[in-house]
């Protein structure tokens, strides 16, 4: 990973994390650790004050925890989500899907929860940040050895290309735009097959386990269509192919 | 006439009812027949011989081949349950083995001769009883009966035979019966048989039986036979057009009652109106006015009212006893408010004296049965014996009769002391007071005694010319008439306000019993409590009780009288009420040789338990009045005792919502505080791990994995202990959804990864395997732990395998270890909370990692075990449903739309 690239915002200057908690030891943390990856960090300590920041410093990534003496995270998402794309991390000591589904369908891109390690936390982070400039001019989405050519409907696994039908393409397409990110149930449903089927999680299922028979080096241990228990799927951005 | 159109709901309820009973009854087969020889017994051995053909199992229960080859050639080959043999005075009888049957639990049992009654000492007075228990412990029955047997034609048979059946099986018994096959066969070749000596006929009776046999006879039980089952088949298709909404002509609902009262012809009334109304197929009832007069006639008579009324209930009426005073206005009123449309009456050819002196009953219903019908039945001669009556009053109205005559006298006397000073007139208002006072006190005929001396008296003693009967004034003549009118009246009144007085004493110490009860149950809480006061209040008529509840399945005496001993004998009848919802024990039908009576206490969602009463004296025991408190009392404690279950069970709700809620808090507060610190920390410790600035002393990296190794395990922990507060506190909330138990399987793998580093690591999965409804984020973590144990307790770098396996209805999930496996003592307790298998050598762990699998697995509707794995090491494995129905479709695109 070259860190310039990463850690310049879309105006070339340096990234700036907003970073929402409201305990202090876990702030000074991150402060710590994102100062030395070389970002500049802002701090709130509560609900107000991080909508406000947000507005006001226009961060290229937030980093949110959930449980703020002022309110739930849960609506700095959705305020945020009004007027910013910008991309939003939970950091949250709840580990119950439920919160997780509802952090992620309110406009989160990733959840991590509370212990977690620094560098899967910065990972996560890398790959938030790189997701804006991917969607707008990336054509084939290159992720170790699986590339997916979004302009000509290709799919390949280490230069062999692979076949698959249109819902299993238009699946794993919908995860390679979001690479690193976390795509609920919900909405994978709803991008693949449309409104209405929602809750027919089924066919995610049937569908990804044959898209991994496809793709996967070994389907019984995928290295990139990673299952979030409960919560869905996210396609591994730096996968360890093993190679 | 009116007609519903159209069966109602109530009709279409019932018959759904019966139909859900009769799933999990046994279903009954009659064999019927005409008389003894026709073939009954025969006909059913070989129905059964063929159904044991085809497969079933068959035994005999009971039955008699009066010694004939052929029948005896027909029981070859067919289990018969060895018969019961009871001790009865000098004499063995042998009786079915009930109990037996009940054990063995065959598919079908034979019993002969349905309408057999028991020997003494049986559960049940009549066969027919065992009967219903075998059906009602859903075995089949094939049994035999003649038509004299019929409770209904009782008379009938008696009228055309001259010989009155003295065993008879009720009606009901034979209309619910599910199939009746009618053995039939012409009277001449009866005879025949007869002749050829091919008909039992016990030595005793012959001669009565020889005259039973009569060609004129047989002709008339067949048609008898023929007609009822006609009737049956009848009834039978009716109730096919009920259930199927088939519009027929439904007649207007009507509703027989039938008034009882201490007579000879009780019975045969009932008879009558069971017939009438099974002619109409109408709803009938059997009401008996409880006068004062009636407690004071001699037991006998009260028998009749009595026994008519069981005869009743036999028939399929309904038995009723209203207390009253005016028997004419009870009936009416009860027509009234039930709705009666037909009444059936008796006229006794004895009771005409009575009638010249007031209006008979007959009469006072003929004025105010406005739409009612009336039928007046006359007695048949032979039946009425007149039984000697009003012996039992006697002494009672004797000693007011002669009480009256004394204050006659006692006036006389003092009228004939003050004769100077008041004018003879004036004694009549003496004479009057006495009448009064006789009345009051000794009742009506006391008062009319009084009357009629007190105006000889008068006449004799003072109304010149005296110590005569003579009458010199006629002016005196009035004053008599007018005395004895007066006198009469008066009498009758203060007799008739006695009499009510009495009554009503007698319903305010039964309702100041159920009175008593129901305030002292007010202040009761728990069921406990409600058992001993009943028992206090019961004790304090002088009588014993005891309390039964069901506890884990047995019944058990929650509370009982020290002198009430319950021996099997006593638990069976109470056993039996509580199965059965039915009163049984002293002074039923069923289980008559108890001591106590057992009453069912029933509650609006079925029989709560048994109330046991002791130590009742025997008149009282038969008196509808005592079973009427008996009744009342009961209908109080069960409602108080449900009242009190209801009232526990909120209590444990509340309890359990208030545990729940504490759960949470204690929840969030664990999760947020040892969670919070604990993040920071693993988090600090990841960082330093990864620093780049580190020293390169393989000591301090050393040093740092060991740090966050340890807050890892604190961690998990942490989490362990939430898990198991989470799926423990109330229900668990499940996220259930479709699950790829592959993809569960891989996604714990990879969290697992660490710990599994040096480990080869099977996974094995059947193709095909079906999706199943589950909370996936729960099934993983029972994955991880799984995978811990098995990590943990085998040898390091011994080899993991994982299976995944389909097959009826469920999936099976096995993870193998090589390890040392865990001893059978422990296999069950080691899914129990803190529970841990002490080993030397065995890692530290908290005893939680399979608690919180077992609840798990469970709140999913599957199963979780360990077994020891053949060649060393453990298997545990859950189960979990299959997803059922929707069967999983592949891509909804299989036309290989490929990219390109």
């Amino acid at each position: 990973m070259t860190r310039t690239a990463t850690q310049r915002g879309e105006d070339n200057r340096l990234a700036r994390v907003l970073v929402v908690d409201d305990e202090r030891p876990m702030r000074r943390l991150l402060r710590v650790v994102l100062a030395g990856e070389g970002y500049e960090v802002l701090e709130a300590e509560d609900a107000s004050t991080a909508v406000r920041t947000a507005a006001a410093d226009r961060p290229d990534a937030i980093i949110l925890d959930l449980g703020l003496p002022d309110g739930d995270g849960i609506e700095v998402i959705e305020r945020v989500r009004e007027w910013s794309a910008v991309p939003i991390i939970v950091l949250s000591v709840r580990d119950q899907e439920r919160e997780k589904i509802r952090a992620l369908d309110a406009g989160a891109d990733d959840y991590l929860t509370k212990p977690f390690g620094t560098g899967e936390l910065l990972a996560r982070l890398r790959a938030a940040l790189r997701r804006i400039v991917r969607t707008a001019d990336e054509p084939v989405v290159t992720l170790g050895d699986l590339a997916v050519d979004v302009v000509r409907r290709r799919v390949t696994v280490r230069g062999q290309e692979v076949h698959l039908t249109s819902t299993e393409y238009t699946l794993l397409k919908t995860l390679a735009v979001n690479a690193g990110k976390v795509m609920t149930h919900r909405q994978l449903l709803r991008a693949v097959w449309g409104p209405g089927y929602e809750d027919a999680v089924h066919l995610l299922r049937v569908n990804m386990s044959n898209l991994r028979r496809k793709i996967e080096p070994d389907p019984v241990k995928p290295c990139y269509l990673i299952t979030e228990p409960g919560v869905g799927y996210r396609l591994r951005e730096a996968p360890q192919t093993g190679q | 006439m009116e007609r519903d159109e159209r069966p109602n709901t109530e009709d279409l309820l019932e018959a759904a009812q019966m139909e859900e009973e009769a799933r999990h009854r046994g279903r009954l087969k009659i064999f019927f027949g005409y008389a003894a020889g026709v073939g009954k017994t025969y006909a059913m051995l070989e129905a059964a011989r063929q159904r044991k053909n085809e497969g079933a199992d068959v035994v005999v229960g009971y039955v008699e081949t009066h010694g004939r080859k052929e029948t005896e050639a027909l029981l070859d080959g067919l289990e018969i349950i060895p018969r019961r043999r009871v001790p009865y005075r000098n004499v063995a009888l042998e009786e079915m083995d009930l109990d037996a049957i009940l054990e063995r639990r065959p598919e079908l049992v034979l019993v002969d001769e349905l309408a057999h009654t028991n020997a003494p000492g049986s559960r049940h007075l009549k066969r027919y009883q065992d009967v219903e228990e075998l059906l009602s412990a859903g075995i089949h029955v094939y049994t035999t009966l003649n038509v004299q047997h019929l409770e209904s034609f009782n008379d009938v048979v008696a009228q055309i035979t001259g010989i009155r059946v003295r065993e008879t099986v009720p009606d009901r018994i034979f209309d619910k019966a599910d199939e009746i096959e009618l053995i039939d066969l012409p009277p001449e070749e009866l005879l025949q048989r007869l002749k050829e000596g091919k008909v039992y006929i016990p030595e005793q009776a012959e001669r009565a039986i020889r005259k039973f046999f009569r060609p004129g006879n047989l002709l008339a039980l067949r048609e008898l036979a023929l007609r009822r089952t006609a009737q049956r088949v009848d009834r039978q298709m009716r109730a096919y057009m009920v259930t199927h909404g088939i519009p027929g002509p439904w007649p207007a609902a009507e509703r027989v009652l039938v008034c009882l009262g201490p007579t000879p012809m009780a019975e045969q009334l009932v008879r009558t109106a069971h017939r009438l109304a099974a002619h109409l197929d109408a709803e009938w009832f059997a009401l008996h006015v409880d006068t004062p007069a009636d407690r004071e006639r001699p037991p006998a008579e009260q028998d009749l009212v009595r026994r008519a009324l069981r005869l009743a209930e036999e028939l399929g009426g309904k038995a009723v006893t209203v207390p009253g005073l005016d028997v004419a206005a009870e009936i009416i009123h009860y027509a009234k408010a039930h709705n009666i449309t037909k009444i059936v009456l008796g006229k006794s050819p004895g009771s005409r004296w009575r009638e010249v002196l007031r209006t008979s009953i007959v009469d006072h219903i003929l004025q105010h049965s406005d739409h009612v019908d009336v039928h007046i039945i006359s007695a048949r001669g032979d039946a009425f014996r007149r039984t000697r009556w009003r012996v039992g009053r006697t002494s009672g109205t004797l000693r007011g009769v002669l009480a009256g005559s004394a204050l006659v006298a006692a006036v006389t006397v003092a009228g004939h002391l003050a004769l100077g000073h008041i004018v003879p007139v004036n004694l009549v208002m003496f004479y009057l007071l006495a009448v009064v006072i006789a009345g009051l006190c000794w009742g009506q005929a006391s008062a009319v005694v009084a009357s009629l001396l007190g105006v000889l008296a008068f006449d004799y003693f003072f109304v010149p010319p005296r110590l005569s009967f003579g009458v010199s004034d006629a002016q005196y003549l009035i004053t008599f008439a007018g005395l004895l009118t007066v006198a009469l009246t008066v009498g009758s009144l203060t007799g008739r306000l006695r009499e009510q007085v009495e009554l009503a004493r007698q319903r305010e110490r039964e309702n100041a019993m159920v009175y008593d009860l129901t305030r002292a149950l007010v202040a009761a809480q728990t069921v406990d409590e409600i058992a001993r006061i009943v028992v206090r209040e019961l004790e304090r008529s002088g009588w014993q009780a005891a309390v039964l509840l069901p506890d884990g399945g047995a019944l058990r005496a929650v509370t009982a009288s020290p002198g009430l001993h319950l021996d099997d004998k006593e638990n069976a009848a109470a056993n039996w009420t509580y199965r059965y919802g039915q009163p049984s024990g002293r002074g039923e039908k069923t289980l008559p040789g108890t001591r106590a009576r057992y009453l069912p206490l029933r509650g609006g969602k079925g029989v709560l338990g048994t109330l046991a009463v002791a130590g009742v004296g025997e008149a009282e025991i038969q008196s509808p009045g005592h079973r009427r408190v008996l009744d009342a009392l009961a209908a109080q404690v069960a409602t108080a005792i449900e009242r009190a279950q209801l009232a526990e069970e909120a209590r444990r709700a509340q309890l359990a919502s208030e545990a729940e809620r504490l759960y949470a808090i204690l929840l969030n507060s664990v999760s947020h505080d040892l969670r919070t610190p604990l993040a920071t920390i693993i988090g600090a410790l990841s960082a330093l791990t990864r620093a780049k600035h580190t020293p390169a002393d393989p000591e301090w990296s050393e040093l740092l994995e060991t740090a966050r190794e340890e807050a890892d395990r604190l961690n998990r922990l942490v989490g362990n202990l939430l898990d198991i507060t989470r799926l423990q506190a109330g229900r668990p909330q499940l996220l259930l959804d479709w699950c790829d138990l592959e993809d569960v399987v891989s996604h714990a793998l990879e969290q697992m990864t660490p710990y599994l580093k040096d480990r080869p690591v099977r996974v094995l999965s059947d193709a095909g395997l079906p999706l199943v409804r589950a909370d996936q984020g729960l099934m993983t973590q029972v994955l991880i732990n799984l995978l811990d144990n098995a990590a943990k307790y085998s040898p390091p770098g011994s080899p993991i395998e994982i299976s995944l396996r389909k097959g009826n209805g469920e999936v099976h999930v096995q993870i193998a270890d090589r390890g040392q496996g865990i001893p059978e003592q422990h296999r069950e307790r080691v899914f129990e909370k803190f529970y841990r298998v002490e080993q030397p050598g065995s890692p530290p762990g908290t005893g939680l990692g399979l608690a919180i699998c077992k609840t798990a697995v469970e709140a999913h509707g599957g199963h979780i075990w360990l077994e020891p794995r053949p060649r060393g090491g453990t298997v545990v494995t859950f189960s979990l449903p299959a997803a059922r129905g929707k069967e999983v479709e592949q891509g909804d695109d299989t036309h290989g739309d490929s990219a390109g």
